[in-house]
């Protein structure tokens, strides 16, 4: 028994536009500083007032929000009390704004407690919508809400089935201005969730179709969303593709990559995307070594490998690690920039913290703890898993 | 020799595995809280069955076949009918899916659970190690 939820989805150049239908009093905006400042925010503003609504906007979202920032957020939709939450955004703003969704509806709860288990009875209050401006997170069509404990720094991977958006609007002119890095990197950890999505134990027949063909568009459109951002078939199959993956991966799991991709975003602030990617090919080798199927048969799928087994599993680990070298992302933590002294300084806090990732629980191959500090070194050198 | 489940054996049995598991000792190295897990009846188990399990940092600290849910105290209660609870012995129930759809019922703090799902991973593995004998 499992279950497959999905946002009403409005997609494609215009989709915007479904603001125009939304019925309801009040909007509270959840999103960040910069998007104010591009004017994203004004367009979806101005819709929503002429569709009737009063507008609120929270604008306080920094990259990898905390629960002091969800905290504040929800005290700002006690006090206005929208019957629409809207966020718009990249994966910060979205995870906040359905973390601020639920402190609204659930104030006695804190923002920890937000677990896939516990029913949250959402919906009396508000519903939401979820407009993203960047290709990659998949926040808009997902259960997850990832926020950072500050204290502990340490990603905490939140969420529960309540928490997909009702609709996302996936209009790939939000997501148009997006530079060439922030293409890349999200980009990447669209791959991740599509692969992860699909290659994980808690894998299903309803996410697999989304998950193989968000892989296979972004490996066909994301070198030309990342060398021309004018491109807009380009951006407009990134921009699908990723909320693809989102759905996938969110009726599946991810996986070790985004476990290591936690760890290492919380401690050395790497983007995401980009520190998921790097890591992605390397728990791809991991895994084949012992549990190569389902790599396999998606490489066969992409037309990397017919080789099968373990064979076809490193075919796909290394298409990845192409991928990244055509869109210029590293292909190992040290192409980041990070010391070696500072990495190895840190390396027991990003073992434990991967360790008991939340990612961690659909591993098709489980890394011991001596493993996942190798699989960690290997990925800083930049060498191929072979254990 | 099996152990037939559930009983006072077949509880003792998974805490010496659990004290043998390097695995499970790194990843439930900050892990302070006792589980009692209560065995429905259903079509293949006619009995309610209620078995202690103690954990604290990493190891077993205690386990045995309570006669009551009431007979000693813990953090968490993990109920289920017997016909789940072999599901998940048998690795065809991820305890954490089995959470989520409901088909386990667990009582006690849920953000400190999913704090450790590496840790709720190597139980099971454990209990994958202890040669079980199920009813019928």
């Amino acid at each position: 028994m499992w279950y497959f939820v999905s946002p009403q989805i409005v997609f494609g150049e215009g989709a915007i536009c479904a603001l125009d239908e939304l019925q309801g009093c009040r909007a509270l905006i959840v999103t960040d500083r910069t998007l104010v400042e591009l004017g994203l925010v004004g367009q979806v503003k101005d819709r929503l007032e002429r569709a009737g609504f009063e507008v609120r906007i929270f604008d306080s979202v920094e990259p990898d929000p905390d629960v002091q920032t969800v905290l504040k957020g929800a005290e700002v939709a006690r006090a206005f009390e929208p019957d629409w939450i809207v966020a718009v955004g990249g994966g910060s703003p979205i995870d906040a704004a359905k973390a601020i969704w639920v402190l609204y509806e659930r104030p006695e709860l804190h923002p920890a407690e937000i677990n896939p288990i516990t029913p949250l009875g959402l919906r009396c209050k508000a519903r939401m919508v979820a407009i993203p401006t960047t290709s990659g997170t998949g926040s808009e069509a997902t259960m997850g809400i990832v926020l950072t404990d500050r204290e502990e720094r340490r990603k905490m991977g939140l969420g529960n089935r309540e928490a997909v958006p009702d609709i996302a609007i996936v209009d790939p002119c939000m997501a148009a201005g997006m530079s060439p890095q922030l293409t890349a990197d999200t980009g990447l950890d669209a791959l991740a969730h599509a692969i992860e999505g699909y290659t994980c134990a808690w894998h299903t027949d309803f996410a697999d179709g989304l998950c193989f063909n968000a892989a296979r568009l972004i490996f066909r459109y994301l070198p030309a969303a990342v060398a021309n951002g004018a491109d807009l078939e380009a951006r407009e199959r990134m921009h699908n593709a990723a909320t693809c993956a989102g759905l996938g991966f969110s009726n599946a799991l991810t996986s070790i990559a985004h476990s290591m991709g936690h760890a290492l975003g919380a401690v050395f602030h790497l983007p995401h995307g980009r520190a998921v990617g790097i890591c992605l090919p390397y728990t791809i080798e991991f895994a084949a070594h012992q549990a190569p199927e389902r790599f396999a048969e998606l490489a066969a799928l992409l037309g990397f490998s017919q080789a099968g087994g373990e064979e076809g599993a490193r075919a796909l680990a290394g298409a990845v690690r192409e991928l990244c070298r055509r869109i210029g992302n590293p292909t190992s933590i040290a192409e980041t920039g990070l010391s070696r002294a500072d990495y190895e300084a840190h390396l027991d806090k990003l073992v434990d913290d991967a360790f008991n990732d939340t990612s961690m629980m659909s591993a098709v191959r489980s890394p011991s703890y001596e493993e996942f500090r190798q699989l960690f070194l290997y990925a800083y050198e930049g060498k191929p898993v072979d254990f | 020799m099996a152990f037939k489940f559930p009983s006072d054996e077949w509880i003792k049995e998974l805490a010496n595995q659990l004290n043998a598991s390097e695995a499970y000792e790194k990843a439930a190295k900050d892990w302070e809280g006792d589980f009692i897990f209560v065995v429905e009846p259903d079509e293949a188990y006619p009995h309610t069955a209620y078995l202690f399990l103690g954990l604290y940092h990493g190891k077993s600290t205690d386990a045995a076949l309570l006669s009551s849910e009431n007979e000693r105290e813990a953090e968490f209660i993990l109920r289920a009918p017997y016909s789940n609870w072999r599901n998940v012995i048998e690795g065809k129930l991820d305890p954490i899916q089995g959470m989520m759809t409901r088909k386990l019922q667990v009582k006690g703090n849920m953000m400190k659970i999913m704090r450790y799902p590496k840790a709720a991973k190597e139980i099971v593995a454990c209990c994958a190690l202890v040669p079980t004998e199920f009813a019928a």
